[in-house]
């Protein structure tokens, strides 16, 4: 009895699951920006996705590290006004999102294996995954110049079809002032869908290829997912998917390979798709490993700094401001790193960040070697903080502590206030 | 007896020799201490220099008048001579440090006589213009090496000393990483990612220190007190008001309060005449990023209007964590007014802000007449280097080079990854301010 109700939850599990996957195969693709709009200066996933699909159809050719800059910023510009979006202003809405999820692919799983391992990578629309790892100088060219051949194609098309389209919308204005809204709405999406359908066409096989990797990329995923939920009946659905995944994939091959004899023109292509095919279901599978492993995906490769910093200046603050003011109260810490960007500003000290803080006897920390200590995250912070502007000295070029300072000269500068133990003046 | 004060004097001895011994090491460690300091400041302060130079020489390549690329070219020669006197000042004898040696002496030479030339009758030549853009990706190649080795340097707590001992006593450290990173320096290997330094921007000059356009009555502590406090969104305690020191060249309240909610200190200056807020900063933990940088930039600018200050515009945005930091100026009649800026910080857990900046407004913001620009766009685009692709255009008011307030083009363009801000003045067309924009900076791989 007790092995029969067993029987029965593992029979009803692979069932769902099953199906499940079966349905989950026909939904468009996964992966898509979260619901914020995206701006200049922001940082992380939503962002590697833009810069990535960017460069899919080829208005982008940074690196696609995750930070929203000049580049990417132009990328999105030029992309909305050529798609003839309303307002051409940089931030990625949901009408600029869902016009770039339209028009282009993200290999997320691809994208992320490269930066997770550092790697130089492309991600051009049209040219095979593999060829963009650590690709050549040479390779990079021929990709920048199929997605920009792709990019004038779409735009043609995309022109005549907004003319058409203004045509229409023009009669049905007459008509129907009021729903205009909502029928351009679906008639953008008609359109899109058109569109979607001419390009299927013409990209036919490769497109067939792509969706079969997609459909195994999905389904590798889900195993994966339902292996870290599910634990027992899974071992067993995994075998069965796996051979299930085994036996599509010779299907395919076989299928293919009977295309293959019939079109000899085009043999070579889908050679290297499947053999793309294998390479990326590995990856994939490798990238899902160590996902699972540690679950922490990097969300960016570069960082904003404000205008005329670098890291190595921000730390190399940090290191005088702790070692100058550890135990201060933060606003203190924010006075010291303020007073150090005073003087390089300052017309009567170095002009550079490391010329201020090593100038001798400027600094107690620096002379005897505290400011080797490793500073805490406090401690940039209140540097990153006087960086961008936050000066609570008021313009302060020097500080001492009055309860230890031995120079009667530093006691005759004007004073401009106190902070924690310090005094800071002009 | 005898032996009585032998011991005596023996342990005197005993006693000061080890005391001078003492004196002595001290002393020692004092001058290692302080030779250590001078060799890391020629360091920085050469990576600094090469950063500067490649953003220069950028700049450079960006222009077009002949007029600023004289002076242009004068600043990279000094720049370039700066590094030099840098680099000799390294203990670098006896590693190999000819490339970057070589380059600077090409750079210098290039420069000094490109600028001692009147320019007017003898333009750059195109062979001279593709000179300029090679040394541009050679700096590119020797800062992004330089600064790998900073890193390394700063994060392993490297000292140049310990070279030089190990050097002098012989010893061959194999894994002495500072002798290994120049020598990758040497190896010129390929860039590995656009990277810049950027020039600061035209608000960063402060101006005009005291606050004499500032409206408003002398206001008291009780009501610096009131005027603090609606600042701050959460209830605050332990309120402590301050008045300025007697070397302030102006007069102003702090104002120190405490956030039970978040146990954090919240800090602020106003201005004792009409209480305006100078600045406002807050520490507290940020967990998690939950609001996006747009819509913290929307909390920015409704957190100014509420406060008073209006006619605003985003200028700058940036995520560094869990903070956006935000830039606004002042727009007037469609014109922006660069020296007119305010920073904002917002916590992008809450969506809080944390923090604000209004002195460069303070300082500058008055009620202006914007001139008629005397040439059209179209002149003064005819102006910019034809290699620039130009992305925007506006006109603005900026402080030049002299302090004074002039009304500009602004054109924002590219050429290749790169993006340039350059301003032509609106009254005569001269090239005002040309600056290269900084890219986002690669996270240094954990080595």
């Amino acid at each position: 009895m007790k092995n029969m109700r067993i029987m029965l939850m593992v029979a009803v599990v692979t069932f769902t699951s099953v199906t499940f996957q079966f349905f989950s195969i026909h939904v468009p693709e996964a992966h898509a920006f979260s619901e914020q709009t995206i701006q200049r200066g922001a940082t992380g996933s939503d962002v590697i996705e833009l810069q990535s699909r960017l460069q899919y159809n080829g208005y982008y050719h940074g690196t696609i590290d995750g930070v929203y800059g000049w580049s990417t910023y132009w990328a999105v510009r030029n992309f909305q006004h050529m798609f003839g979006l309303d307002e051409v202003d940089g931030l990625v809405g949901q009408k600029t999102k869902d016009m770039l999820r339209n028009s282009t692919k993200f290999y997320k799983d691809f994208v992320y294996k490269q930066i997770n391992e550092g790697k130089k990578f492309t991600h051009y629309g049209g040219v095979p995954l593999a060829q963009q790892t650590a690709p050549s100088e040479q390779q990079i060219q021929k990709a920048r110049q199929i997605a920009e051949q792709r990019k004038q194609q779409r735009e043609q098309k995309y022109k005549a079809q907004a003319k058409e389209q203004q045509a229409q919308q023009n009669q049905q204005a007459q008509q129907k002032q009021q729903e205009q809204q909502k029928q351009q709405a679906q008639q953008n999406q008609q359109e899109q869908q058109k569109q979607q359908a001419q390009q299927n066409q013409q990209e036919q096989q490769k497109q067939q290829a792509q969706q079969n990797q997609q459909a195994q990329q999905k389904q590798q995923a889900q195993q994966n997912q339902q292996a870290q939920q599910k634990q027992q009946a899974q071992q067993n659905q995994q075998e069965q998917q796996k051979q299930q995944a085994q036996q599509n994939q010779q299907a395919q091959q076989k299928q293919q390979a009977q295309q293959n004899q019939q079109e000899q023109q085009k043999q070579q292509a889908q050679q290297n798709q499947q053999a793309q095919q294998k390479q990326q279901a590995q990856q994939n599978q490798e990238a899902q490993n160590k996902a699972t492993q540690n679950k922490e995906q990097k969300e960016s490769t570069a960082v904003n700094l404000p205008g005329g910093y670098s890291q190595n200046d921000i730390q190399l603050m940090s290191n005088a401001v702790y070692g100058e003011s550890r135990g201060e109260p933060y606003i203190g810490q924010v006075a010291v790193a303020a007073v150090i960007l005073n003087r390089v500003n300052s017309a009567t000290f170095p002009n550079t960040v490391a010329g201020v803080i090593f100038e001798p006897r400027a600094f107690t920390a620096v002379a005897d070697g505290q400011i080797w200590l490793t500073p805490n995250e406090q401690a940039k912070k209140a540097v990153l903080d006087a960086i961008n502007g936050f000066d609570p000295t008021e313009g302060a070029i020097y500080y001492f502590n009055p309860d230890t300072a031995t120079s009667s000269w530093i006691w005759g500068r004007p004073q401009i206030k106190r902070i924690g133990k310090h005094i800071f003046c002009e | 007896m005898i032996r009585g004060i032998f011991i005596g004097i023996l342990s005197i001895a005993v006693i000061g020799s080890g005391y001078w011994g003492y004196k002595e090491h001290q002393e020692k460690n004092a001058v290692l201490i302080q030779a250590e300091n001078n060799y890391q400041r020629a360091f920085h302060d050469l990576t600094y220099r090469v950063d500067q130079l490649h953003d220069r020489i950028g700049a450079t390549l960006a222009m077009n008048s002949k007029q600023s690329l004289s002076p242009a070219l004068a600043d990279v020669w000094r720049i370039t001579s700066e590094a030099q006197s840098d680099v000799g000042q390294l203990p670098l004898t006896l590693l190999p440090f000819n490339k970057t040696e070589e380059l600077l002496a090409g750079i210098s030479d290039f420069t000094y006589r490109a600028a001692v030339r009147d320019l007017e009758k003898e333009p750059l030549t195109d062979e001279e213009y593709k000179k300029l853009k090679t040394m541009y990706t050679k700096s590119e190649d020797i800062q992004n090496e330089l600064r790998n080795v900073q890193h390394l340097v700063i994060e392993n707590n490297l000292r140049w000393m310990d070279v030089e001992l190990a050097l002098a006593s012989g010893q061959k450290q194999a894994d002495n990483t500072i002798i290994d990173g120049f020598k990758t320096v040497e190896k010129n290997v390929e860039a590995y990612s656009e990277s810049d330094f950027g020039a600061s921007f035209t608000s960063m000059n402060k101006t005009g220190e005291g606050f004499d356009k500032l409206e408003g009555k002398e206001i008291s502590k009780e009501t610096a007190i009131k005027i603090a406090k609606t600042f701050v969104q959460n209830k605050v305690t332990d309120l402590k008001v301050t008045e300025n020191g007697e070397g302030s060249s102006f007069g102003f309240y702090s104002v120190s309060m405490h956030d039970k909610e978040n146990n954090t200190d919240i800090d602020m200056d106003l201005t004792k005449k009409g209480g305006h807020p100078v600045y406002l900063v807050q520490n507290r933990d940020i967990k998690e990023n939950v609001i996006s940088l747009n819509e913290a930039s929307n909390n920015a600018r409704e957190f100014l209007n509420d406060h008073g200050f209006e006619d605003l515009d985003l200028f700058e945005s940036a995520q560094y964590d869990n903070i956006g930091v935000f830039s606004f100026v002042s727009i007037v009649d469609g014109v922006r007014i660069y020296p007119d800026s305010i920073r904002m910080k917002v916590a992008l857990d809450d969506g809080q802000v944390i923090g604000l900046s209004a002195r460069d407004y303070l300082a500058a913001h008055k009620k202006r007449e914007i001139p008629k620009p005397n040439i059209s766009k179209e002149e003064a685009a005819k102006r910019l280097n034809p290699s620039l692709e130009v992305q925007q255009d506006r006109l603005a008011i900026i402080i030049n080079e002299l302090g004074q307030e002039v009304l500009c083009y602004e054109f924002l363009g590219t050429i290749n990854a790169d993006t340039y801000r350059i301003f032509i003045d609106a009254e005569n067309g001269m090239e005002e301010k040309i600056e290269k924009l900084k890219n986002p900076e690669p996270i240094f791989q954990e080595v």
